[in-house]
């Protein structure tokens, strides 16, 4: 089956500071896909590559067909039609209501009439379970309601990609298992492929079909929930099982702590 | 001591490019915005919301600063006219006072500082929260669906709150003179008619606050759109909105007034 999304050798830096260097991967249709790795590793940027937000420096950047970078605005602007994007903290819009906020694409890219609208969102936030929230602003919601009413949001025109963002930050742990099942859920209803950003280790591998960890710029491992539990790959057993000692440095690269202090003391 | 100089010349020079870079930014803003106006005006109800929020909402002020201005110049122009024994001239001084310089300049600064640091701020916060690029994501086009409304909104309030600010000014300066002073009613306002002119007076009068309109509304959606995504980001275009806007009412109005009042 082919590819919806799949990426060739993309590199990509923030000015002079490297952010991807050299990444390849693909999301298959109907599949769910996790991005690890620790925070600053460059997943949301590999999501706004995705999405077109960001142009890589060098490299393929393909979704359903078409070369993403290569894309004039309104192109793009059809293309991210077929997708959507779950932002870290929602992104729900704060003047609106909830039922509004899952309105807003319905009325922005689509003439149906007001009553069909109306039971459009309803069902979209039964699937959430916040119908009994519709009339709450944005403001008067909890973080893991929030993120539930931007999932409403999000699958509001059934997209063919789903990105989420950082899902799981922040939730208390019964918010988390419900997003968890909801994103699992929304992928096999709406027969959409997914992608799913997160560091999140064992929430995401209960969830997920295939899994990339990402270090350093580069795909560093890969494979299903159950080969990256049996991995014995140093970096991904440090990874998955949350151990302070390994691979993966604590410190950002600085001088010798030995020296630092003392030079701060004969200065 | 030549470093020193060097240093502050390299800052200056530094400050002019930004400024120039910043104007011609500030251009290519303008012309997108108008570029993508369609949904303002296909969708009125979304300029109308804004309408409502810049120009409903600033009413107050502008009304109860309106009558307090006119006052004080009934106060300030009776004690100057009865000097020359023209105190029925005072509803001239008032009106040509008001519908030409101060009824779009005040009304312009109070409408900058109350709606466009509000503008500024919203456009601010939306993009710090994500909100814009989430509008961008959809294949909305954040220009289009929230600057150009902000700004269409901000250009119809503004006249409207001058003409607004100017009547209760006038209203303020009968109170004054006629009610609490005692110049004679008829001539307060006969002379008044007789000599404020519709074309040269209000119409010019009218135009300045279109003009200040634009510049304000400009201001404050560009600043709230370029914020830096952080609560000092925010919190520093919002204070730019409002000095950049006001210095550019003043501005303006003396190129304006050159033009309009040369002789």
């Amino acid at each position: 089956m082919p590819s919806l999304v799949s990426l060739r050798d993309v590199c990509f830096s923030y000015g002079s500071r490297d952010v991807l260097h050299g990444v390849t991967l693909d999301v298959p249709r109907g599949k769910l896909v996790a991005i690890m790795g620790g925070s600053g590793c460059g997943k949301t940027t590999l999501m706004r590559l995705i999405g077109g937000q960001l142009k890589p420096r060098s490299g393929q950047v393909t979704v359903c067909g078409a070369s993403v970078p290569a894309l004039d605005r309104e192109a793009l602007y059809a293309l991210r039609r077929r997708m959507s994007m779950l932002f870290q903290f929602g992104a729900l819009f704060t003047d609106m209501t909830v039922f509004d906020n899952v309105a807003f694409l319905m009325r922005e890219h689509s003439d149906m009439p007001e009553p069909v609208i109306r039971d459009l969102v309803l069902m979209k936030l039964h699937a959430v379970g916040l119908r009994g929230a519709e009339a709450l602003l944005p403001s008067e919601l909890s973080g893991g309601m929030a993120r539930r009413v931007a999932l409403a949001r999000a699958i509001a025109l059934d997209p063919e990609l789903m990105m989420y963002d950082e899902p799981f930050a922040g939730l208390d742990p019964i918010s988390l298992g419900v997003i968890g099942q909801l994103i699992r859920r929304l992928n096999n209803a709406l027969g959409a492929s997914s992608i799913v950003v997160t560091h999140d280790v064992q929430e995401s591998l209960q969830i997920v079909d295939y899994v990339y960890f990402l270090s350093g710029g580069k795909v560093v491992a890969e494979g299903t929930p159950e080969e990256i539990r049996a991995s014995r790959d140093p970096w991904v057993h440090q990874f998955v099982w949350g151990e302070t000692d390994g691979p993966v440095p604590f410190q950002v690269p600085a001088p010798s702590y030995e020296e630092a202090l003392l030079g701060v003391q004969r200065a | 001591m030549l470093e020193r100089t060097a240093y502050a010349f390299r800052l200056i020079g530094a400050k002019v490019v930004n400024g120039v870079w910043r104007v011609g930014q500030l251009a290519r803003f303008f012309a997108l915005i108008l570029l993508h106006s369609g949904t303002s005006f296909r969708r009125l109800q979304l300029t109308l919301r804004e309408v409502y929020f810049s120009g409903v909402l600033s009413l107050i002020i502008i009304m109860v600063s309106g009558l307090f201005v006119g006052m004080v110049l009934g106060l300030q122009g009776f004690d100057t006219l009865q000097r020359y024994g023209s105190e029925e001239i005072l509803g001239v001084l008032v009106a040509l006072s008001l519908v030409r310089e101060l009824g779009p300049v005040v009304a312009g600064l109070l409408f900058a500082s109350r709606a466009g640091s509000a503008m500024t701020a919203e456009i601010g916060l939306m993009k710090a929260t994500e909100q814009l690029a989430a509008m961008d994501m959809m294949a909305v086009d954040p220009v289009a669906r929230v600057v150009a409304p902000r700004f269409w909104g901000g250009v119809i309030s503004m006249p409207i709150l001058a003409l607004l600010f100017s009547a209760m000014g006038v209203l303020g300066g009968y109170l004054v003179g006629v009610m609490l002073i005692g110049i004679d009613s008829g001539s307060f306002w006969a002379q008044m008619q007789a000599a404020v002119d519709f074309r040269r007076d209000i119409l010019n009068g009218v135009i300045k606050s279109v003009v200040f309109g634009v510049a304000v509304s400009l201001v404050a959606v560009f600043e709230g759109y370029d914020s830096d995504a952080t609560a000092e980001g925010v919190s520093r275009a919002t204070t730019r909105t409002v000095v950049t806007s006001s210095l550019a009412i003043l501005g303006l109005d003396f190129i304006l007034t050159s033009f309009m009042f040369r002789g």
